[in-house]
C-alpha cells in the first residue's frame, strides 16, 4: 500500500512538472509539406535551448483557422494569404522554406529527365485533351524518344493540399483553358485521372501503374526514384528540378514589392528557374496576446533562418535566401507589436 | 448476490435481528433490496437513454453544421455530380453512388464465402481444424483497416492490375462494367478489399448462429435419412435465417462507413462511370481526403452534409434490416 502511495505521489509530482514544462512549449499547426523540416528544427533547437516546439501537421486550412482562433502560437500554410486576408485576420506572414513540385512519369524505356514537356502540354494532359503518349504534341517536343501508343493515366492528389495549390496555380498561369475549366486551389474539380492520398499515394500510383503521369514534391520524386520530366520555364529554357533551379525561382521573385510577402513562385522569369516552385509560409498574429511567447516564436524562426539551412537541404527543402530572410526580420520589428511595443528587435 | 451484500452491510443491524427473530431481518433485506433494484434500474435506464440522446445530438449537430450547404444547394446536392471546390459548387451523387456500389460489390462477394466458412466450421470441419480456423477469422476481424488499405495498395492492387483486370478486360470486356485500363485501383478493387474486410464479421457471427441450431432438429433430419446437404439447406439455414440476415447487415454497415482502405483503393475521382474498373469515390473517402484543407464555410458545410447523408443511409439500412429480420424470423414449425 505504501509503495502504491509513493508511486502515486511520484506521478503527481511528475504531472506537476509536466504542467510547468508545457508553459515553455510553443504550439504550431498547419501544412503537412514542411512538417518533417519543422520537427527536425524543433528537435535541434530543443537540444540547445530547452524550448520545445510542438507542430501539428493538420493541413494548411486547419493551421490558418487555428492561428486565427488563437489556439496556437503560429500557423503554417503552403498557399500564401493575400494582403487583404492578412489584414482582416491581423496576421503577419513570412516564408520559411521553398519546395518544388515535379511532374513524374512512368513510361517504359524513358528515364529521368529524358522527356521534355511544356506547361501547355502538361495542362492538356491533365485536361484529358492529350490522351495518348504518342500524341503529336508530345512527340514534337521529344523527337528522339520512342513513345508508346498507350493511354495516359493521369494521377493527382485526392486530398486537399498545398502541393496541388502550387501545381494548379502553375497550370492556370500557362493554360487559359485550365484556368477556365478547373482553376487553382488546394483541391480542384479534376477533369481526368485517379487520385492518390498524399505525396506518397501519388508516388505509389505512378510507380505501380504503367503509363502514368503524376506530380509530387521534389523530395518524394528523389526518394522514390521516380522519373521526372523536364519543363520549359518562362524564359524558354528546359530545366531539371533541383535545389539550384528552385533557388533561382526564389531569387528572381519580387519579395519586396509584394504586400504581405505572399509571393507565388510559379512560372518565374529567371533563366534557370524551375517553373513549379513554391514557398511555404508561417503565420503569426500581428498583435499577440502573450508577448513573451510571441518573442520565443520569432526567436525560433530567426534561429532557423540562420542555422537551419543545412538541415533543410539534407531533407530536400530549399532554405530561404539570406537577402529574403533579412527582409522578413525587418518586417517583424515593424509589423508585430505587443501592447504597441515591437516584439522583435536586435 | 444482493443478499450477500446486505448481510455484510447490515452489520450493525444483526444483533437486533437476533432479538426480533428472522422475519424482520428478511423484511429489511427485502426493503433494501428494493432500493438497490430501483437504483440499478434507474442507472441502467439512464445509460440506455443516453444512447438515444447521443444519436439525437449527433443528428442535430450534423444538420446544424450542414445547414449552409442545405440552404445553398437544397435537394440538388443529392442528385448533381459536380464537385468543384474552386467554384464552390458541390454535388454528392458520385460519393453516394460509390458508397452504395462498392458496398454492394462487397456484399455480393462476401456473403457466399462467409456462409461457406460458417457452415464448414459448424457442420463439417474436423475438431482439430475448428479451433485454428475460428481463431484466425477472429484475428482477421481485429486487423485495423489502415493495414488492409496499405496491403491493398502495395500488394493487392498490383496483383489485380497484373493478372485479374487484364483477364476481365479481355474476356468480359464486351460488358460495359469491365472496360477501361487495368489500373488496379477503382470501384471493383475497393469492393474486393471491403469484401475481405467484412468476411470475418459475417462468418464469425453466422457461425455462432449456426451453432445455436438445436441438435435435436438436425439429428431428426439425419434420422429420417436426410443427407448433410439437405440438413443444411432445409434445417440449419432456415432456422438461422434471421440471424444470418443480421450478420449480413452488420457487414454491410461496416462496408458503408469504411474509410481508409477504400480511400487507398477506390481511386478518388469525383465522377460516375459505368465501368467498375474506373476510379470512383465514396462518402467516407471524400471526407477523409478533403476535410483537412477545407477552409471555406460552404465547402466545410458540404462535407458535413455528406456525413449527414451517410448517417441517413446507415439508418435506412438498419431499419430495413429490422424489417427483414422480423419478417423472416423463425416461427416454430414453419421452416
Amino acid at each position: 500500500m505504501r509503495r502504491m502511495l509513493l508511486a502515486f505521489s511520484a506521478l503527481l509530482v511528475a504531472s506537476g512538472f509536466a504542467v510547468t514544462a508545457s508553459a515553455e512549449l510553443l504550439n504550431g499547426a498547419g501544412a503537412t509539406f514542411p512538417a518533417p523540416l519543422y520537427s527536425k528544427w524543433s528537435y535541434e533547437y530543443a537540444k540547445q535551448t530547452k524550448l520545445k516546439l510542438n507542430y501539428q501537421s493538420i493541413g494548411s486550412g486547419g493551421g490558418i483557422k487555428q492561428v486565427m482562433a488563437g489556439t496556437v502560437d503560429f500557423g503554417a500554410s503552403d498557399a500564401p494569404l493575400g494582403a487583404k486576408e492578412l489584414k482582416e485576420a491581423d496576421l503577419v506572414q513570412f516564408p520559411m522554406a521553398i519546395g518544388g513540385v515535379v511532374p513524374v512519369v512512368n513510361v517504359k524505356g524513358i528515364a529521368a529527365g529524358q522527356m521534355k514537356l511544356t506547361g501547355e502540354v502538361l495542362a492538356d494532359i491533365y485536361l484529358g485533351k492529350i490522351a495518348n503518349w504518342n500524341d503529336k504534341k508530345i512527340a514534337d517536343l521529344n523527337p528522339g524518344l520512342a513513345l508508346p501508343n498507350d493511354k495516359i493515366t493521369v494521377v493527382h492528389r485526392s486530398d486537399g493540399s498545398g502541393t496541388t495549390w502550387i501545381f494548379t496555380n502553375y497550370l492556370s498561369k500557362v493554360s487559359p483553358e485550365w484556368q477556365k475549366k478547373a482553376g487553382f486551389g488546394t483541391a480542384v474539380n479534376w477533369p481526368a485521372g485517379v487520385g492518390g492520398k498524399g505525396n506518397e499515394g501519388v508516388a505509389t500510383y505512378v510507380k505501380r501503374i504503367k503509363n502514368t503521369i503524376g506530380y509530387v514534391e521534389y523530395a518524394y520524386a528523389v526518394q522514390n526514384k521516380l522519373n521526372h520530366a523536364k519543363l520549359n520555364n518562362k524564359s524558354g529554357a528546359f530545366v531539371d528540378p533541383s535545389m539550384e533551379s528552385f533557388m533561382s525561382a526564389a531569387e528572381s521573385a519580387d519579395w519586396k514589392g509584394t504586400p504581405g510577402f505572399g509571393v507565388i513562385l510559379t512560372n518565374q522569369a529567371g533563366k534557370g528557374a524551375w517553373p513549379i516552385a513554391g514557398a511555404t509560409f508561417i503565420l503569426v498574429p500581428e498583435s499577440p496576446k502573450e508577448c513573451a511567447k510571441a518573442k520565443d516564436v520569432l526567436k525560433f524562426f530567426d534561429w532557423a533562418y540562420n542555422n537551419g539551412a543545412a538541415m533543410a537541404k539534407a531533407l530536400d527543402y530549399v532554405p530561404i535566401p539570406k537577402n529574403v530572410s533579412d527582409l522578413m526580420e525587418q518586417s517583424w520589428s515593424k509589423d508585430i507589436k505587443c501592447n504597441s511595443q515591437p516584439v522583435w528587435g536586435k | 448476490m444482493s443478499e450477500n451484500l446486505n448481510e455484510k452491510n447490515g452489520g450493525p443491524g444483526i444483533p437486533a435481528s437476533e432479538a426480533n427473530g428472522y422475519v424482520s431481518l428478511s423484511a429489511r433485506r427485502q426493503s433494501s433490496g428494493k432500493l438497490g433494484d430501483a437504483v440499478f434500474k434507474g442507472v441502467s435506464y439512464a445509460f440506455a437513454l443516453s444512447v438515444i440522446v447521443l444519436m439525437a445530438l449527433l443528428f442535430i449537430v450534423l444538420v446544424k453544421e450542414s445547414w449552409l450547404s442545405i440552404k445553398a444547394f437544397g435537394f440538388s446536392f443529392i442528385y448533381t455530380s459536380v464537385w468543384d471546390p474552386v467554384a464552390q459548387e458541390f454535388g454528392a451523387l458520385p460519393s453516394i453512388y460509390g458508397t452504395l456500389v462498392s458496398s454492394i460489390i462487397a456484399i455480393v462477394i462476401a456473403v457466399p464465402i462467409s456462409l461457406g466458412i460458417a457452415i464448414f466450421l459448424t457442420e463439417m470441419a474436423p475438431k482439430r481444424l475448428k479451433g485454428p480456423i475460428g481463431t484466425a477469422i477472429e484475428l482477421l476481424a481485429s486487423i485495423p483497416s489502415i493495414i488492409y488499405g496499405m496491403w491493398g495498395l502495395f500488394v493487392f492492387a498490383p496483383f489485380l492490375s497484373e493478372y485479374v483486370e487484364p483477364f476481365l478486360i479481355d474476356y468480359l470486356g464486351f460488358i460495359p462494367l469491365f472496360t477501361g485500363a487495368p489500373l488496379g485501383i477503382g470501384m471493383l478493387p475497393a469492393g474486393f478489399i471491403l469484401a475481405i474486410m467484412i468476411i470475418p464479421f459475417i462468418s464469425s457471427v453466422s457461425r455462432d448462429i449456426f451453432q445455436m441450431v438445436p441438435s435435436i432438429l438436425k439429428e431428426s433430419g439425419y434420422g429420417v435419412g436426410a443427407t448433410k446437404w439437405e440438413v443444411i439447406r432445409k434445417i440449419v439455414l432456415p432456422y438461422a435465417r434471421s440471424g444470418v440476415i443480421g450478420a449480413v447487415i452488420l457487414g454491410l454497415g461496416r462496408a458503408l462507413g469504411e474509410t481508409m482502405a477504400v480511400t487507398f483503393l477506390i481511386g478518388n475521382a469525383q465522377e460516375i462511370k459505368l465501368s467498375l474498373l474506373e476510379p470512383a469515390t465514396s462518402i467516407s473517402a471524400t471526407l477523409a481526403n478533403e476535410f483537412t484543407e477545407a477552409v471555406e464555410d460552404l465547402y466545410l458545410s458540404s462535407l458535413v452534409e455528406l456525413g449527414l447523408i451517410l448517417f441517413i443511409i446507415t439508418f435506412i439500412v438498419l431499419a430495413l434490416a429490422k424489417l427483414l429480420i422480423s419478417r423472416f424470423s423463425y416461427k416454430g414449425g414453419q421452416l
